[in-house]
């Protein structure tokens, strides 16, 4: 199936992405590939606002009607908003997953572990042996 | 089919009361209800009617093949049904249990206790066995804190568990609530347990490694010896999970392959039928290392007869009295019954009917292990997907010919999955009908995609609305 993923984010294994909005924000959320494997979107868990988070940790949880997954922090840092709207209708991430269906920002990043994600081509490859 | 409220009508009863021979009694006001409760207003026959047509819109084992993977959903023996039922034992007042003084009344009850645990720790090569622990779930919570109370013991300081993504899914509650951290440990693309893998994982903050084997991809995990030795190695103990036990019994005991502690699902294996919501029966059986600290009392045998007595070192009781007896009672029945080569035959037949309907099915759906397996077989969907029909259209589809649905979307480590468990207990002409019925789905799913997403249209109510339902949920009519 061809998904179209943004080429200016950049995407980790657990097939979540990371967008630079610029003045030190990053925001987070999955990929198409991601929603759609998960199915219609029932509900999402999102992390507290000021949270201090590392690289690899679990801050959300979404769940389907086929399973329930954790959702991994691409990055460390701190967050700093989180996209209530999810609360209340989850269907928005299987809907615009790459705009309105954002999960959480971060700020106070380490470049360096930006660095070690995957960019579109790369994640598009990693795809294509899943 | 009208709501047993719907056919009520003003003033129809099904019993009159007699006129009230005694002083009537007056409640406390804030006692009484202000309005007569709603109930439907039926007589007799309108009940029995009723109750009768919902009976017959049961789906089960009893009337149809039910091939849920990973649950063991075979049919149990009306032998058992009748033997729980014996006055004797339905009967019995579990607080006879409480006072010494009472056990002469409970010999033959502390009997079936005694020779089931001793019957279940011969067939999984354990020591010992208990059967309090009430579901297996409560199993794996009380295996969890019988390896807690080993490492108090000894002084050890450890705080993992290490678990199999292929594990059974409450694995992980199980050890969280005993109060372990939980480590996964991945499996490789042959659905066993990566070596490596497990390697990184495993050190001395590892007290205990929970496995399910034949794993929830229906293998068997070949290197369980190896990942037995790492972890006594570490004086990690290692948890047998007892679910698939149907799998191996009478072919291959726990004990042997190196588990120190397992549960047994006594509701699946052994003649208690299973699913919503019990009872259940979830014996744990231990090794030597764990065998002192048993939940307890213990049924004892002395020369005087059956007694019972708290180990010193016991983790004490984790459920009333001993369990869910009655549960207990039909598991002995089964046992005496099928005997020595009667157990081997159910492990043979389980683990013959997987392959043979893997046999059967593998041109028209992916197998999701080029391999043989144990007993359940489980296939991916994925073929089926690209051409817009996909796991859930097939299980749905099934319900129209007279199947229950396999379990899909488990494992989670299987795209598309559909996870089939035949067991022991159907014979050829199920399997083949079952099959010719799947080969069908697979067919509609290249020439006519569109008629199985319609599907189920024989069954009383249609295709649900999952996800409205889990968006939506309605609680107000609890």
């Amino acid at each position: 199936m061809l998904h179209t993923n943004p080429p200016h984010l950049k995407y980790t294994k657990e097939h979540e992405w990371v967008r630079d909005d610029g003045g030190g924000v990053f925001a987070v959320g999955i990929t198409e590939f991601a929603a759609e494997q998960l199915g219609d979107i029932t509900f999402v868990e999102l992390p507290p606002v000021d949270a201090q988070v590392s690289q690899g940790a679990e801050v959300a949880t979404v769940e389907s009607v086929k399973a329930a997954n954790d959702i991994y922090a691409p990055i460390g840092g701190v967050i700093t908003a989180v996209n209530g709207e999810l609360e209340e209708h989850p269907e928005i991430v299987n809907q615009s997953p790459y705009e309105n269906g954002w999960f959480f920002k971060l700020e106070e990043v380490d470049a360096a572990e930006l660095d070690e994600l995957m960019d579109a081509t790369h994640y598009e490859a990693f795809l294509k042996d899943q | 089919m009208q709501l047993i409220f719907e056919t009520s009508r003003p003033g129809r009863r099904g019993v009159r009361l007699d006129p009230l021979d005694v002083p009537e009694a007056t409640l406390p006001a804030e006692f009484c209800r202000e309005d007569a409760p709603n109930l439907p207003e039926v007589g007799e026959l309108d009940v029995v009617r009723h109750f009768t047509r919902l009976s017959a819109r049961n789906f089960g084992v009893d009337s149809h093949f039910y091939p849920l993977g990973s649950c063991t959903m075979k049919y149990n023996p009306k032998l058992a049904d009748a033997i729980s039922a014996l006055p004797g034992l339905a009967g019995l007042h579990p607080h006879l249990s409480s006072s010494p003084v009472y056990h002469g009344c409970i010999q033959g009850a502390l009997e079936i206790v005694y020779e089931t645990e001793h019957l279940l720790a011969e067939i999984a090569g354990m020591r010992e066995v208990s059967l309090q622990p009430i579901a297996g779930a409560h199993g794996e919570l009380t295996g969890a804190l019988l390896i807690a109370a080993y490492h108090r013991a000894k002084g050890n300081k450890k705080d993992t568990i290490i678990i199999p993504d292929s594990a059974h899914g409450t694995n992980p509650a199980s050890a969280t609530i005993a109060g372990f951290k939980v480590v996964q440990a991945p499996s490789g693309a042959d659905g066993t347990i990566r070596l490596d893998a497990f390697k990184n994982v495993m050190n001395d903050s590892v007290a205990g490694v929970m496995l399910t084997c034949p794993n929830t991809h229906g293998l068997f995990e070949p290197d369980v010896h190896k990942i037995a030795d790492l972890a006594h190695e570490a004086d990690a103990l290692l948890y047998y999970d007892g679910a698939n036990l149907n799998a191996i019994i009478g072919q291959s005991r726990p004990g042997d392959l190196g588990f120190d502690v397992m549960h047994f699902n006594l509701h699946k294996t052994f003649a208690t039928p299973h699913g919503m919501g019990g009872p259940g029966s979830g014996p744990v059986g231990v090794g030597e290392r764990l065998a002192p600290f048993l939940p307890g009392p213990r049924v004892t045998r002395t020369e005087v007869g059956f007694g019972l007595e708290m180990p010193p070192q016991s983790i004490g009781k984790i459920a009333a009295f001993f369990g869910n007896f009655l549960v207990a009672a039909r598991a002995y029945a089964y046992l005496l019954c099928q005997g020595d080569e009667g157990l081997k035959n159910v492990a043979r037949y389980a683990v013959l009917n997987a392959n043979y309907i893997l046999a059967r099915l593998k041109d028209a759906y992916d197998p999701a292990y080029d391999t043989t397996c144990m007993h359940e077989c489980v296939f991916t969907a994925t073929r089926q997907a690209k051409a817009g029909v996909r796991a859930i259209d097939i299980a749905k589809a099934l319900l129209d010919r007279g199947f229950h649905a396999p379990t899909i979307y488990f494992p989670l480590t299987v795209k598309e999955s559909i996870m089939i468990e035949p067991t022991e207990t159907e014979s050829k002409q199920t399997l083949d009908a079952f099959c010719d019925a799947m080969r069908a789905i697979a067919q509609a799913a290249q020439d006519d995609p569109e008629s199985l997403h319609a599907a189920p249209q024989t069954t009383p109510v249609g295709r649900l609305d999952e996800v409205r339902a889990a968006r939506e949920l309605d609680c107000g009519c609890l």
